[in-house]
């Protein structure tokens, strides 16, 4: 806690006082707002409007915090058909930034920001950063991509409010950026774990060794990733290495983020209320329960955000914090609703593909998932990058680490599964989020 | 008496073979001898170079994955029976031969026979009780580059 409570000028961030309120004092700051947002968003966004008059409802109807699950929901495809303004609750001189998220398929989506949600998102990010154990005085590496992408702005403003030193690396350039961050004497990153795990690689192979550098901390978001992938980057890196959540249609990172007890992520909620759902029923399910985190933005006003479903499969845990924050933690990510693919009639995580290369190889390789259609019959290969850990110099034990690999997958899967083995960097490493599934089928 | 021969690997793809032999061409390095293992997916590419702690690096840092594995050379007569004669020595001792490749010179009478055997110390014992000829690395880069 002294730790906590003290940067190395004994202050401690005013924004981050937030996540230690009363429990009464947080719900009553949370209906007040809900009340504000959901009148706002009833006024200034017609598809919430006209969702909300079919249903006979209007903002007088919030009553409790509890009332939000009588609301419609607000689901990404809403944002696509509303493009570029049509969710804006602000007229245009109002905005200060717009952001796009990457849409994987035709259009991508738009979200707005005034001076006001500008602030509140680099609020968030302080308090991020500060549950991550970083103060001023920390010299953070910014490797997120700046740009239309929410995490490099993002992660960069929440870093000056807190007062540590930022450097914009921005993504890409790898060999770059492990010469900034071992000239530089860079304390703590800010990139997709798969970007830092490709860092790593890189640093071995030019002879950098991460692990004696001053880097203590990793803040890393913008996709799902294991707690295997956690122990990889902590051991081969010697820092700590924390989870962030957070998308653009809510605000960016910022949403919620671990502590020092890396056990579940703080959500924010005096500024995004969060609720589980069921996927399939839509109905709310009780906090412990598995099931799809819905966000309801509280203080957002270029774009309030009602009953936002955010795909990712989570659980609320109530139970305090050994940290002594008094806001939810929600589960780490390990899954989307939607990252699930079906070869041959049969449901597929790319997590559960990991499980089974990592019990296999002992370390999390790179991997991606190739689903191809051969006389109308669903192929999946899964592709595997040879380490030097695993590589033989006999055929034999080349074979028999392909066949093992095979059969741990079809055991998993329940599918047959090809395995090739692929060379090093022959997989795209995306400087963003990591790409698992190719699916080259025809449907 | 053992040497040090890299391993790297590769994808039965066209063009593969190249990446790592651009990597040593640029960096000066030289192949005394190279042998290439292959499945219909992947492939072994085994390769001995004067310098192989400086190979190995080169061949790193191009992002191959490399595998330094102890081989034994030894040098037999380029006749009818030749390999022959010495398979029959390493039978009797009852070692392993994991794989093994051959190459020639121009100039000689004689070939070098290299093995990667699962009991090395033991196989050069008695090859060279036998009077077999197991090459030191020196008298190995004497000869091919004589």
């Amino acid at each position: 806690m002294a730790e906590l409570w003290n940067d190395q000028v004994g202050e401690f961030p005013a924004a981050s006082v937030q996540d230690f309120l009363p429990v009464e004092k947080l719900r009553q700051i949370q209906l007040r707002r809900l009340q504000a947002a959901v009148a706002r968003a009833y006024e200034q966004q017609e598809l919430i409007h006209n969702r909300m008059e079919e249903r006979r409802l209007n903002p007088g109807c919030v009553r409790s915090v509890e009332d939000v699950s009588r609301l419609p929901f607000t689901v990404k495809a809403d944002l696509r058909d509303t493009y570029p303004f049509g969710m804006f609750a602000s007229p245009i001189h109002e905005v200060v930034r717009l952001h796009a998220s990457s849409g994987t398929t035709g259009k991508p989506i738009v979200v707005a920001y005034t001076k006001e949600d500008i602030e509140v998102w680099s609020s968030v990010m302080v308090r991020t950063l500060v549950a991550c154990g970083l103060h001023r005085g920390d010299i953070i590496q910014n490797s997120y991509g700046y740009g239309l992408f929410t995490g490099g702005l993002g992660a960069h403003y929440g870093a000056e409010a807190l007062g540590a030193t930022v450097i914009p690396t921005s993504g890409g350039n790898t060999d770059r950026q492990i010469m900034v961050m071992k000239d530089f004497c860079v304390t703590a990153i800010c990139c997709t774990p798969s970007y830092f795990l490709h860092l790593l690689d890189r640093a071995a192979e030019l002879g950098v060794d991460v692990k004696a550098l001053p880097l203590r901390a990793g803040v890393f978001g913008a996709e799902p990733w294991t707690e295997a992938m956690r122990q990889r980057i902590e051991a081969e890196g010697n820092i700590k290495a924390y989870d962030i959540y957070g998308l653009s249609e809510i605000i960016g990172p910022g949403v919620a983020s671990e502590c020092e007890a890396q056990n579940g992520l703080h959500i924010f909620e005096d500024h995004f209320y969060p609720e589980i759902i069921d996927p399939e029923t839509g109905q709310p399910v009780p906090d412990g329960q598995e099931g799809e985190l819905v966000l309801t933005t509280l203080s957002k006003y270029a774009m309030p955000m009602i009953r936002y479903r955010t795909r990712d499969i989570t659980r609320l845990i109530a139970e305090p914090c050994r940290c002594g924050r008094t806001v939810r933690r929600m589960a780490r990510v390990g899954r989307r609703s939607d990252d699930m693919f079906i070869v041959r009639g049969v449901n597929v995580f790319p997590s559960q593909v990991e499980a089974a290369l990592l019990a296999v190889e002992q370390t999390l390789p790179h991997y991606q998932i190739v689903l191809t259609r051969e006389k109308d019959l669903d192929q999946m290969e899964v592709q595997v990058e040879v380490t030097a850990e695993v590589f033989s110099d006999e055929i034999r034990a080349l074979e028999s680490l392909r066949t093992k690999l095979a059969q741990a997958l079809d055991s998993a899967l329940g599918v047959r599964v090809k395995v090739s083995l692929v060379e090093p960097h022959t997989i795209a490493r995306s400087e963003g989020k990591a790409r698992r599934v190719i699916d080259k089928r025809q449907m | 008496m053992k040497l040090n021969q890299l391993s790297v690997f590769l994808e039965n793809k066209p063009g593969r073979l190249s990446h790592p032999c651009k990597a040593l061409a640029e960096a000066g390095i030289n192949l005394l001898t190279l042998s290439l293992a292959d499945t219909q997916q992947f492939g072994i590419l085994r390769l001995i170079v004067r310098d192989w702690e400086k190979a190995r690096d080169v061949l790193t840092q191009a992002g191959c994955v490399v595998r330094v594995t102890e081989v034994v050379a030894i040098e037999v007569a380029d006749r009818p029976g030749g390999l022959e004669e010495v398979l029959k020595v390493i039978e009797a001792e009852g070692v392993n031969i994991e794989y093994m490749y051959a190459f020639t010179f121009r100039s000689h009478d004689r070939a070098v026979l290299v093995f990667r055997f699962d009991a090395p110390d033991a196989a050069i014992k008695t090859l060279q009780a036998k009077g077999v000829n197991v090459l030191q690395d020196v008298e190995l880069y004497k000869l091919v580059e004589q």
